[in-house]
Formats: structure tokens, C-alpha cells, sequence
């Protein structure tokens, strides 16, 4: 096992060189051929540099205070306090982290990607830790001695308490086995429920604010005839404690800036400590006045939810650029900010993304979701809640950072909505040109559709927008809890195999009959229908025991007082506390799916060329000395991507399947299910745990993504699966995924550029949701394969999000190069 | 009759905006450097991929003629027996063996177009039509032009400009962009190279400039056949002559690729390897039809 100064050692012989913003990555030229440097200045260069070359590590800080918290007062409050009061105790004691060049402060761990565990949730042993330490791709480091203080302190006391614990030991027998069979993941028996995204509401309030709105609500409390009072009055006692959490982290922040100041040589620095001083005073206990406040405004409540609890997805600003714009032209006008410096606090609040590596998983086996991304998503341009255009000068701003940090985190999406203008579009396709992976893009009219769709209200949909990969919610007054992948195509291997996993012998479905008898496709796919309800009902039943177990034993106080209306309800997050609550199931492999139905209904039922004993047999071996047959399939079966009724038809119908089979499903919270189709990396997992499939498709490769077509098989262009994917009514969805890959060579003259914008308001006007675009050649992935060393920055765009070539596994950097490059002579 | 050998879609490169070029085939030039060397026959082809080849006798087996035999070097076709049923791409699992040609129906054209109709309207796009030489094909072309007229679709001409100066006009008065070839001035140059003289060219394009359609001239640019400065003045005092005083020039740089066509089409010994001009050169060239006020870019 490596130590971490070995590790170390490695990186600072290895040093990345500073190079130009421009040069980095894999793509024609620079787009300013009078840019002179990387664009950054000093300062930005240098927080960029020690964020890139951190290397991901854990603290044991935060659970060592959870679990002497507990230990101590378990049983004296009511949870919601206990939880507020442990959030309390860690801001206290918490080890802070002030940066030499930085003006935006605070970080969740001890120091730069350090990142805390959450034992309360789920609590890694020491195996884990000792291969998250040791495991080649995206390693977490931790020293032996912070092990042996782990296995002394804090495992122990966690054995059989955690939430993963409780949650494992009562899920139903049928559940676990379409669960260990990898028919569906649970994202909750790992992090807690996530999706939080917020709206303007911190940039007009400070804490203090939030406090005295719950103490009024407090106040009206109705104990005589509300037989839920006692319970409310203790959730919004948590809520006010958990306020004064961040403040006093905050403040301990603003005593170690004047400190550092005090002792400061350099003028210049120290006015700036003074002013991260006064800055942290002001916020979060007041609202802020300047855009340098703002900004730490935002951080600070970034720090409080991801410290509070590990909930999925990070956190989000959601439409950061429209949020800042007011802050930004005020102080414009007034002359105390300029665009530069504007700029670099936008840096300096980008790379402390970057410093937020995700929180490392238990029991790892690195199969799920191979990433350090914790998939915050920066929505920039699209609407404004009154249906006005939302680009201004800072979104400009933004996606200048963007390009030229050119960094892991945060992920950044642009917003195009039919009255964007050209302009913003054209600056966001130079960005994709550039290929770094993002921004991805999102169409607000289809998306505001879909919330509207779900019963939002037209002002509160318009200001939500996209987090994660592609999830739609209302930003600030939603609880939009994705609650785990649906492996779509395993459903359709269980039902060839007559309700068996075929790869473990086991049961995994119910049974719905032999397929050799089917005498009709319509046969086989009620067999499908019937597996795929079977699967769903399974899935939300367990789904809504763990937000029950949420709801109980880990409620979430701090980010209840952000999202509304948590304090009017006087109700938390995880317990029906928003406006809005919605559960997604994500469904993915519709390529796969499709093109594997189309086969069977072409060649065996209709063409009758291909027996289903054949076809079966021939799946089973892994088409082993058979590759003429599953030639003939690839080579001469409709599938998905290519503008071709035959199987778009087939995907429409699977699509519409899946709305009916999960939409309206109940949650806990009197409200319900809804569809929701992305992947993130888990097709990666899902083509792992399945055998070959109909479409000819090998053993354990990886399965489509989203909504996109199977990787390779689109060989119409660009423009054939865009009218292929908006066959689907992507509004009945709570958002859809289409990746596409494009070589440079696509994309080389302005020109082009243009036509890339077309192409996406092509995709938009049909009513997409989302597409993103890789842009790189085979060379070069080849090349860093080979060589990673020297392709430490190569960036690519996977299912969703964005992630460095060479911290994937190696299925995934294959997948890479797998897709169908859209090369155009 | 006449066929299709291909039909691209979300071609940037054919003319304004996103377009779906229509490929025809057959062409009366056989330019020694040509990219489509499927497109100059007028019948239907076989093409023969080796490195797609499994090896499984399919053909062999469906072959009644007996024209298709297994070799090291992949299907060998005796073309003394073949048919060209067709039956042999029919049954190939892998696309290795394919024919090129495919007759079509108007409304069977006009449904692929309509496809693209809001890429088209997004990026001020359209149709073109390319080949081989799509005035070979009067008939047809007359009739999709036709078609694409009434949907409003814009159309566009990619030609030799090797026909009657009746054809022309005719085409000319049913679309509104041409992308017109000129490869080489001299004469005998021209014979040499593409098998016909180029007087009915030149003649047929200054005919064409007193129309109403937008003009871009195209000359694929190769080493040593006519990237000399002599070629060049000669071609931009020929577009200076011309009525239009707004025509662009794409000059498009030759590159290697139609290679593997040829192998697939049995003809490498036609391929004749040439060579691209290198970046000075282009540059150069661009500066000569600029000192003529003459408006160029590379590619296009």
C-alpha cells in the first residue's frame, strides 16, 4: 500500500503545467489567438493549481463529533434537536481552513478535499477504508493512524444503528433479490436524500431573518387543536438552532481572518483578510449587500447542507448567474466592482467546488458510480420566474470561469429557451468546442412544461431548472429525491429467463411464463409489462419505508429553513416540509431495450428467419461461435437513433410503459413517482451484472444510457437522433438524457460552431430536454490510455457529467471510444 | 432509371445552413482524383468491405451463378457470372458486401427530406443535390426540384456544370444555389484529367451568372494539377469576367480518403494517389483571388 507521502511525492515530481486555459484538452486551436496566458490571474492560477493536485482524502473529524455527540445526549431532545445540536456542536469545534490566496472561505472538511464520512447513515468499516486508501482509480487517502482511531471510536458505536443498517435489515425477501440481481440501485441506503437546489431567497435574508420567521410561526403554533404542535414546535427549534450553527461558523471564520491579519506582513493581504473578516460578520447572519457577499452567502449555506448530512447531488445555487446579476450591476454602476474582480471571486468560488470531491462509499466495490464528482449543476441563462430572458452580464461571466478553470467541479449547464439570444448560444458552443465536457444544455420550455406537468405553478416551475445530470425540480421549494437507477434492459432478461437472473440461477422476478411458447410479440411483451410492474411496485415500497426512516431518525433542519415552505409547515425536508415533493425512479438502457425488442419482434416473430430457441441459445453463450447471427442482428435490425419508425415506434411505446407503470405511484408525502431517464455511470454497472442481450449486445458491456441510443448504433447523424429521441414526449418525464459525441473536425470553422447552435435549437424546437456533447478524437483517447500521465486535464463528457479520462475505470474509458464519432466529410 | 448511392444528412458542408445532400449516380467526368468513385457508374455496384468480412460463405452459399468465392484477401467477385441480384448483400451479416445504387420514387426522396425540415428551418438549410452529376439525371432532378419548390424547401445544385445550356437553365430556374466546379483552366489539362473538354463548362457558367441563382465556384485543389499561380490567375480573371460580380470561391483542398472506396469497389489500380497543396500554398492562393477583390475560403 501506498502511503500518502509516496503519493505526494508522485504529484509534486509530476507537476501540471500552467498551461494556457486554451491549450488544455483535446481540440483544434485557441479560440483567442490574442489571448496572452491562461486568462486566470495570479491568484486564481495558484488556487487552481493546489485544488487540482489536492489529493482526495478523509476526516474523521466530523464523524468523531457525531459520534461523542451521540454517545452523550442520545435520548435527552427530540431527533430533529439532537440533529440541530450535533450540527451545532461539529460548527463549533470544526477545524477551519483558510486558504494563503483565498477570499472565498470555508471548507466542509479540515482542508481541501478532505472529505467527512456521515457514520450515522452509514458507516465504513475498516476494510473499506483500507481499500478506499488503496484502490487505484479515484482512491480516498487515510492514514493508519486515523484508521485505528476509526475502528476504536467510531465503528463500534455505530455497529447495527445506522440508517443503511435499519434500512437492510427490513427490506422485504423480493426486493433484495432484484436488488442483488442489479435490477434497480437504492441511493438512499447510502447518502441521504438529495437534490437540493435553491432559489433567490438567501440573497434577500440573512439568518437572523429566518429566525425571526420562525419564531413567529413558533409563536402561532396551535397547541389546543393542532395535534401535530408538539411535533412542529420541535422541528422548528431545530431549524433556529441549526441557524445559529452557521453563524457561529461563520464567525469563527471572521475571528481567524482578523487573526491571520493581525500577524500578516503583506498590506494587500491583509486588507484582504480584514475584508473576509468583515464579510463573514455580515453573512449568513444578514443578507448580503455587495457581490463578494453574496457569494459567501451562498458558500456558507453550501458548507451548513453538505456538513448537515451527505444528501445526494451536493448542493446546488441553481440559477447562480441570475441570482448575482443584481449584486453585479449595482455595484457596477457604483463603481466598488470591476468586471475583474467580479470574475476572479467567480473563480474563487469555482474552485471551491472543485474542492468538494463527493463523499467516498461503503462496502466498495467501485461498480456503481465511478467518480470523485459530487455533481453540483450551475444553471446558467434560460428564464427568469416571470418568463423574462435570464442572461445577463454575469452569465457571460460564467461561462468565461468556466472555460478557463477548466476544472472537474462545478458542473454547468446553459439554458436555452427560445428567446436567448444567439449571442449566448454561440459563446456557450465555443465553451463545448472546447471539449471539456460542458456545459451541458437544457431547453427551459420543455422542462418548465414538465414541472408544470407535475403541478407546479408557472412562476415556481420557471425558477427551477436542472441539478445533478438532468433532474428538473423547483429550485428552493422541492424536495425532488431521485430514489435509484431501474435497469430496464435486465427487466427484459428476466423475462426471456422466465422470472431467473440468468447469471446467478437465482429468482429475481415472477415468473410469466417460457418465452419458446410465446406465439406473439404481443405475448412477450405483456411478459415484460408484467416483470416491469412487479419490479416498480417492489422498488416504491421500499423507497417510501427509507423516506420514513429519513423522516424519523435523520431530518435535516439546516436545509429546512432554506427551502420553502419547511418552516411555514413547521415540517423537515425529508418529512413533506416542501411546497413540492417528488420521488424519481431513473430508468435507463432504452437504446438497449428497444433494439433488443425490435430484433425480437423483426426476426423471430415476424420475419421468422431466427427462432426464439435459437435466438435464446445463441444469448445464453454469449454468442459464442455465433457471430454471424448476432452480425445479422447488428447489421440488419431497426434500431433506436436512426429516424426509423420501426423501432422508434418500440421506444415510444417502452417509454410510454414506464410513465404508466411509475408515474402517480404515492410517496409519504401525498404525493407521488414520476419517471425520470438517466443513467450518470450506472449503465456501466447495469451492463455489468447481465448477461448478452437480444441486440446482439456481449456479456457484461456496458448498456445505453438514458435515453440515448445504444453506443455506436446511431449511424445516421446527429440530426436522425434528435428526431428519433423527440418522438418520446419528453415532458411527460421529469428529464431525459441524450449524449452525443462529435469530433473536432465537426466543429472547426465559426461556421460550424453555428450550426452546432441550429442543430440544438433544432433539438429544442421538437421539444428535447437536454443533450451534451463530447468533443474528442479516437486518437486521443487512445493515446491517454496509454499514457495518462500525460493527460491528466482530458476531460470527457459521460452520461450526465463531467469527468477527467483517466480517473474512469477502464470500461468506462473504453465506452469513450466506443461511441459512434459523427465524423462528416 | 436513376439511382441514389447516398443520401447524408446533417452535411454542414454542402451549401448554406444544415442540409440533406442527395447523392446521384453517375457522372459523364471520371476525374482522376474523384471521392465518390461509386458515383460515376450510372448502374448498380457491388461494394466489398474485407476488413468487415467474417469469413462465413454466406454469399457463397446464396450465389446461384456461383460469382462469389472466398479468398484469403476476402470475397473475390468473378463480374464475368455476377448478376447483381443482390441476394449476396442481402444475406451478409455484416454489411461487408453491399450495393451501391438504390432506385427511389420522388414522394420515397421527398419523405428523407421532410425529415429535416425543422433542421432546416433553424439553420436556413435545404436540400442539395449531388453526385456523380446530378444534371445527368434531368428527369429526376426536374421533378424533385419540383417537389421541394412547393414545400418551400431550399435547393441547392452541387455540379460538373458538364451539360446542355438548356438543362442548365432549366435546373437554374427551379433552385436557388449552385455549387459550380471549375477543377482546371487549360483545356487539354481538363481532357486529361477528367476525360472532357471544359469549354461547355466555362461557356455554361457564364450562362448561369445572368441567372438569378446565388453562385459558390468550387475547385478541388490538387498538387500539381492546378494549384500553379498560371491556373490560378487564369481561373480568377475567368470569375471576374463573369456578370455576377458576387461569387465566392471554396477552394477544397484534395485529401486521401476515397482510398478504401476504391478498394471497395474493386478498383484500386484507378486509384491514382495525389497530393494535397500545404498550408502556404492554400494561403497563397487565397491572396491571389483576393488581389482579384474575389472573395475565397478554404473549404466550404
Amino acid at each position: 500500500m501506498q502511503s500518502i507521502k509516496e503519493i505526494i511525492g508522485k504529484v509534486e515530481t509530476n507537476t501540471i503545467a500552467e498551461r494556457a486555459a486554451c491549450m488544455q484538452g483535446n481540440f483544434y486551436e485557441p479560440i483567442n489567438n490574442n489571448a496572452i496566458g491562461p486568462g486566470m490571474n495570479e491568484r486564481v492560477q495558484r488556487l487552481r493549481k493546489l485544488s487540482f493536485e489536492a489529493i482526495p482524502s478523509i476526516a474523521i473529524e466530523r464523524a468523531l463529533h457525531q459520534t461523542a455527540f451521540y454517545k452523550e445526549n442520545l435520548g435527552k431532545h427530540s431527533t430533529p434537536v439532537l440533529r440541530a445540536l450535533t450540527f451545532l456542536d461539529h460548527c463549533e469545534k470544526k477545524t477551519l481552513y483558510m486558504g494563503d490566496d483565498e477570499l472565498i472561505v470555508g471548507e466542509r472538511g479540515p482542508k481541501p478535499k478532505a472529505i467527512p464520512t456521515f457514520p450515522e447513515l452509514t458507516c465504513h468499516s475498516v476494510e473499506d477504508l483500507e481499500i478506499l486508501n488503496s484502490r487505484e482509480q479515484q482512491p480516498y487517502t487515510i492514514s493508519q493512524e486515523d484508521i485505528d482511531i476509526y475502528a476504536k471510536e467510531v465503528i463500534p458505536y455505530w455497529r447495527g444503528r445506522t440508517q443503511r443498517e435499519r434500512i437492510f435489515s427490513h427490506v422485504p425477501q423480493e426486493w433484495k433479490r432484484a436488488y442483488e440481481a442489479g435490477v434497480f440501485t437504492e441511493f438512499m441506503e447510502q447518502r441521504a436524500p438529495g437534490h437540493t437546489v435553491l432559489d433567490g431567497k438567501i440573497y434577500k435574508k440573512g439568518m437572523l431573518d429566518f429566525k425571526a420567521d420562525i419564531q413567529a410561526h413558533l409563536d402561532s403554533l396551535d397547541f389546543m387543536n393542532d395535534p401535530e404542535a408538539t411535533d412542529k414546535a420541535e422541528q422548528l427549534k431545530a431549524m433556529s438552532i441549526s441557524c445559529d450553527a452557521v453563524i457561529v461558523f461563520a464567525n469563527r471564520h471572521a475571528d481567524l481572518a482578523e487573526e491571520k491579519a493581525e500577524n500578516e506582513k503583506n498590506p494587500q493581504r491583509k486588507k484582504e483578510l480584514l475584508k473576509i473578516a468583515e464579510v463573514c460578520r455580515r453573512v449568513p447572519a444578514y443578507a448580503p449587500r455587495t457581490f463578494h457577499e453574496a457569494i459567501q452567502m451562498y458558500w456558507f449555506v453550501h458548507l451548513g447542507t453538505v456538513t448537515e448530512l451527505n444528501g445526494w447531488d451536493s448542493m446546488n445555487p441553481g440559477h447562480f448567474d441570475q441570482h448575482l446579476t443584481p449584486f453585479y450591476e449595482k455595484e457596477i454602476m457604483e463603481g466598488t466592482l470591476s468586471r475583474e474582480e467580479a470574475k476572479e471571486l467567480l473563480s474563487c468560488v469555482w474552485i471551491k467546488f472543485n474542492n468538494h470531491t463527493a463523499p467516498p462509499k461503503v462496502g466498495i466495490t467501485a461498480k456503481e458510480s465511478g467518480t470523485y464528482n459530487d455533481f453540483t449543476n450551475i444553471n446558467i441563462g434560460g428564464l427568469k420566474s416571470d418568463g423574462s430572458d435570464g442572461v445577463s452580464e454575469v452569465s457571460y461571466l460564467m461561462l468565461n470561469v468556466t472555460e478557463e478553470l477548466h476544472l472537474l467541479q462545478p458542473g454547468t449547464s446553459v439554458h436555452i429557451a427560445p428567446k436567448t439570444p444567439n449571442k449566448f448560444l454561440s459563446a456557450a458552443c465555443k465553451v463545448i468546442r472546447q471539449g471539456h465536457g460542458y456545459p451541458s444544455v437544457f431547453n427551459p420550455d420543455t422542462y418548465i412544461m414538465e414541472m408544470v406537468g407535475m403541478g407546479k405553478s408557472i412562476t415556481d416551475a420557471r425558477e427551477g431548472g436542472c441539478s445533478g445530470c438532468i433532474e428538473v425540480g423547483a429550485f428552493g421549494k422541492e424536495a425532488f429525491l431521485l430514489t435509484g437507477y431501474l435497469n430496464v434492459p435486465k427487466i427484459i432478461e428476466i423475462t426471456l429467463n422466465n422470472g431467473i437472473d440468468p447469471l446467478s440461477g437465482k429468482v429475481a422476478g415472477i415468473q410469466t411464463g417460457d418465452p419458446r411458447a410465446f406465439k406473439s410479440y404481443e405475448e412477450l411483451y405483456d411478459a415484460f409489462l408484467k416483470q416491469l410492474h412487479f419490479v416498480v411496485d417492489q422498488k416504491v415500497k421500499v423507497s417510501n419505508y427509507i423516506d420514513r426512516m429519513f423522516a424519523k431518525y435523520a431530518p435535516a433542519p439546516f436545509l429546512s429553513v432554506v427551502i420553502d415552505d419547511c418552516i411555514k409547515n413547521g415540517k423537515d425536508y425529508y418529512d413533506g416540509g416542501p411546497r413540492y415533493n417528488t420521488n424519481y425512479i431513473q430508468c435507463t438502457g432504452l437504446g438497449t431495450v428497444t433494439d433488443s425488442l425490435s430484433t425480437l419482434k423483426k426476426h423471430v416473430f415476424e420475419d421468422k428467419t431466427i427462432s426464439m430457441d435459437k435466438l435464446l441459445n445463441a444469448v445464453a453463450n454469449n454468442f459464442e461461435g455465433d457471430e454471424k447471427l448476432r452480425q445479422t442482428i447488428i447489421n440488419k435490425t431497426p434500431f433506436f437513433g436512426n429516424d426509423d419508425n420501426y423501432a422508434d415506434d418500440i421506444a415510444c411505446r417502452v417509454y410510454d410503459d414506464l410513465v404508466k407503470a411509475i408515474d402517480g405511484k404515492p410517496n409519504i408525502k401525498g404525493e407521488c413517482f414520476h419517471l425520470n431517464m438517466l443513467s450518470t455511470t450506472c449503465h456501466i454497472y447495469f451492463g455489468k451484472v447481465m448477461g448478452a442481450t437480444p441486440n446482439g449486445r456481449l456479456a457484461h458491456k456496458s448498456i445505453s444510457d438514458g435515453t440515448s441510443p445504444s453506443h455506436g448504433c446511431d449511424i445516421k447523424g446527429p440530426s436522425a437522433v434528435i428526431r428519433s429521441l423527440t418522438k418520446l414526449d419528453h415532458t411527460r418525464s421529469g428529464g431525459t438524457l441524450l449524449n452525443q459525441r462529435f469530433l473536432p473536425s465537426l466543429l472547426k470553422r465559426d461556421e460550424d460552431i453555428k450550426k452546432l447552435g441550429q442543430l440544438i435549437r433544432s433539438y429544442f424546437t421538437l421539444g428535447g430536454h437536454h443533450i451534451q456533447f463530447n468533443i474528442v478524437d479516437t486518437a486521443t483517447l487512445k493515446a491517454a490510455q496509454k499514457a495518462p500521465e500525460e493527460y491528466k486535464d482530458l476531460l470527457v463528457r459521460m452520461a450526465g457529467y463531467s469527468d477527467y479520462f483517466n480517473d474512469m475505470n477502464d470500461d468506462l474509458q473504453q465506452e469513450v471510444i466506443d461511441r459512434t464519432e459523427n465524423e462528416s466529410f | 432509371m436513376s439511382l441514389i448511392f447516398d443520401v447524408k444528412r446533417y452535411a454542414i458542408n454542402d451549401g448554406p445552413g444544415i442540409r440533406v445532400t442527395i447523392f446521384l449516380k453517375g457522372c459523364p467526368l471520371s476525374c482522376v482524383w474523384c471521392h465518390n468513385p461509386e458515383s460515376i457508374e450510372k448502374t448498380v455496384e457491388k461494394l466489398f468491405t474485407s476488413s468487415k468480412c467474417i469469413g462465413c460463405n454466406a454469399c457463397v452459399e446464396s450465389c446461384e451463378n456461383h460469382a462469389c468465392t472466398l479468398t484469403d484477401q476476402g470475397i473475390l467477385t468473378d463480374t464475368n457470372v455476377c448478376l447483381l441480384c443482390e441476394k449476396c448483400a442481402e444475406v451478409c451479416p455484416t454489411g461487408a458486401t453491399q450495393m451501391s445504387g438504390t432506385q427511389y420514387q420522388v414522394d420515397e426522396i421527398m419523405d428523407i427530406i421532410k425529415k429535416e425540415i425543422t433542421v432546416m428551418d433553424q439553420s436556413e438549410g435545404g436540400v442539395t443535390f449531388s453526385g456523380g452529376e446530378p444534371l445527368f439525371h434531368h428527369e429526376l432532378l426536374i421533378q424533385l426540384l419540383d417537389a421541394c419548390g412547393k414545400e418551400e424547401i431550399h435547393r441547392c445544385i452541387d455540379t460538373t456544370g458538364f451539360t446542355t445550356p438548356q438543362k442548365l437553365l432549366e435546373v437554374a430556374s427551379l433552385c436557388e444555389h449552385f455549387l459550380y466546379d471549375l477543377k482546371v483552366m487549360d483545356d487539354a489539362k481538363h481532357k486529361q484529367y477528367t476525360g472532357v473538354s471544359n469549354a461547355q463548362i466555362l461557356s455554361n457558367l457564364q450562362l448561369l451568372a445572368t441567372t438569378n441563382v446565388n453562385i459558390n465556384i468550387r475547385i478541388p485543389l490538387i498538387s500539381g494539377v492546378n494549384d500553379d499561380d498560371e491556373n490560378i490567375h487564369q481561373t480568377a480573371q475567368f470569375i471576374k469576367s463573369l456578370k455576377k460580380a458576387l461569387v465566392m470561391v471554396n477552394i477544397l483542398p484534395y485529401h486521401n480518403i476515397a482510398q478504401k472506396k476504391y478498394e471497395k469497389l474493386g478498383k484500386i489500380s484507378h486509384f491514382i494517389k495525389m497530393e494535397e497543396p500545404d498550408k502556404m500554398r492554400q494561403k497563397k492562393i487565397i491572396e491571389l483571388f483576393n488581389s482579384y477583390g474575389i472573395d475565397a475560403v478554404i473549404g466550404g
